[in-house]
């Protein structure tokens, strides 16, 4: 496997535990067994529970109006509908990219298949900040295309298009990387009965090979949602924070906080928290979907 | 070149060229091309160039921050991550689901929700900074800071490599070892480890490389002071800010280049531990 293969969450292969009691002379002491469960539970708890709960303290401080209007405030509505915007745009890209990538590479056999998935892997293993970086020297006042875009009066960096292209970077391998385990361990025989039997391409793909994969390609978008709306270093780079324009969530509760206005900060950021959680619950489904067959 | 053309297989299925050719389309547009940018803007300057950017004691001091939290954390987490992995595996305890669960966490939640939190919380008036402060030991603002953050970010890598792995070993190996007389802790040196190393490996690496690239939940806890919490990341924002373009490319290079580095020698270190534990076997 090549090193960058499994960097991400959805490359991860999700363990399910065989829920069994395991004999007595195979496992620990009680007392062992039970130092060890608090230890990772209170582990847990600090590292990740912790700062959930600072989360929703800080944020409900100054009582529920404060929240309230902190949520309201037309700023926070702009970068609301700026980062949705942003990944309405960049998830579908990824995922039409995901399918076409991982059908080609797995109903296929061809020469450098193994150099191809480490190229669409790449994007994992660059810093965020890299991520956005590369953008402002293509697009930027001093970047390759600038004079050019400068001339014809295209902006891209510190505005939308730039915004978006930055995000479908960073999100660009999870679709992908979640469909080309899935389809090579399925193999191409229904696909190739479906042709047999006369079905046409497109058709194939929606009839047999769509069905199959329903429910890891739901995953990948899933996950590549979340990292979009939450995506911080690349957007922050080529952003250029213009207040109600360009500011994406994450950007905004980066300018709230440096303020000191912690109490708003951290409401947007509950905004976004419980954005996390229910990626996680659905997640947390669609595995459990994935593991009993359909 | 016959890069990337079909081999002939006799295979019936259609679509290759349509869905090859908007593969390669789109990754060259948005991952190549401006990939190769990067390394074209730093290859306008000369060696001599490189080395009076990359030399600076500036620098190359966020360079050692970066390698330092990133090493720190991703060993802490290979410790942390194989106790919460083995405990989700082996036993049955309340709440289990929801600390599996939990583990995803930081893989969902935006880095910068990560920061603020974490910072409010170390901070010398924070829940945890407030305990820690009496002992003299300053969290926020320092190394240890971004260390924790890291932390935080990379602890899903490790848990989630090693916990396949360890949902799959073969019980049978445990009862010979048992029959053989062998106890616990002997069993769990001498036949879980070895088992476990590949995968603790796979996720330190993955931790590492993705800590010495982290931005969002390291900028508000580090305190970002040049030469002592400066991480490499926040330098090349501060060169573009600064609009000195091709400093901030130089810099990202040999950052990409040591994550690239990381992760081929942890490979490579894979297959020598993998040869090692079969030749013994």
């Amino acid at each position: 496997m090549h090193p960058t293969a499994a960097s991400h969450a959805g490359a991860v292969p999700v363990a399910k535990p065989q829920e069994s009691v395991r004999p007595r002379h195979l496992t620990e002491p009680a007392a062992v067994k039970w130092l060890l469960i608090t230890a990772a539970v209170a582990f847990v708890a600090i590292l990740i529970v912790l700062p959930m709960i600072t989360v929703i303290f800080e944020a409900f401080r100054k009582g529920w109006e404060a929240y309230a209007d902190a949520l309201r405030d037309p700023h926070a509505l702009a970068a609301l509908r700026l980062t949705l915007l942003t990944a309405l745009i960049a998830v579908p890209l990824n995922t039409i990219f995901g399918v076409c990538a991982a059908w080609a590479i797995t109903k296929f056999r061809f020469r450098g298949k193994n150099a191809l998935i480490t190229l669409i892997d790449l994007p994992f293993s660059v810093s965020p900040v890299i991520s956005g970086l590369i953008f402002i020297l293509l697009f930027g006042a001093q970047g390759f295309l600038g004079p050019w875009l400068q001339e014809h009066n295209i902006k891209i960096v510190f505005a939308m298009p730039g915004i978006v292209l930055a995000t479908i970077f960073v999100t660009f391998p999870f679709v992908a990387r979640e469909l080309i385990p899935l389809m090579e361990s399925q193999g191409v025989q229904d696909e190739e009965a479906a042709a047999t039997l006369g079905a046409r391409g497109f058709r194939t793909f929606w009839k047999v090979t769509l069905p199959n994969i329903k429910w890891g390609l739901l995953h990948g978008i899933v996950l590549c949602n979340a990292r979009a709306i939450g995506e911080f270093g690349a957007v922050s780079v080529v952003s250029g924070h213009i207040r109600g324009e360009t500011n994406t969530l994450p950007l905004h509760i980066e300018i709230l906080y440096n303020e000191y206005q912690f109490t708003a900060a951290f409401a947007v950021a509950s905004l976004l928290m419980l954005l996390a959680i229910v990626t996680l619950i659905v997640k947390a489904w669609i595995e459990a979907r994935m593991h009993t067959g359909k | 070149m016959a890069l990337f053309r079909r081999r002939k297989t006799g295979r019936a299925l259609p679509g290759f060229g349509l869905t090859m050719g908007y593969t390669m389309l789109y990754l060259s547009l948005i991952v190549l091309i401006p990939l190769a940018g990067l390394l074209l803007k730093s290859a306008e300057l000369s060696l001599g160039q490189w080395w009076e950017i990359i030399s600076t004691p500036r620098v190359l001091a966020s360079y050692r921050v970066s390698l330092v939290t990133a090493l720190a954390a991703a060993a802490a987490n290979m410790v942390f991550g194989l106790l919460v992995a083995w405990v989700l595996v082996r036993y049955r305890f309340p709440g289990k689901r929801i600390i599996d669960g939990l583990i995803d966490l930081p893989f969902a939640l935006p880095t910068a929700v990560a920061g603020i939190a974490l910072t409010t919380l170390y901070a010398p008036t924070g829940w945890l900074g407030s305990l820690l402060a009496p002992l003299g030991v300053k969290v926020a603002y320092t190394p240890i800071g971004i260390t924790i953050a890291l932390m935080f970010v990379g602890l899903p890598f490790v848990v989630r490599t090693v916990q396949p792995v360890l949902a799959e070993l073969e019980r049978e190996t445990e009862e010979a070892a048992v029959m053989l007389g062998a106890r616990r802790w002997r069993i769990f040196r001498k036949v879980i480890m070895p088992e476990l190393i590949p995968p603790l490996l796979t996720g330190f690496a993955l931790a590492f490389a993705r800590g010495i690239g982290e931005y969002g939940s390291v900028v508000f806890i580090a305190g970002n002071m040049p030469m002592k919490t400066e991480i490499a990341p926040l330098l090349i924002v501060t060169k573009l800010e600064q609009y000195q373009y091709d400093q901030a490319a130089v810099v990202a290079v040999v950052l990409l280049l040591i994550s690239f580095l990381i992760l081929f020698a942890v490979n490579a270190l894979q297959r020598f531990v993998g040869r090692g534990i079969r030749q013994i076997a």
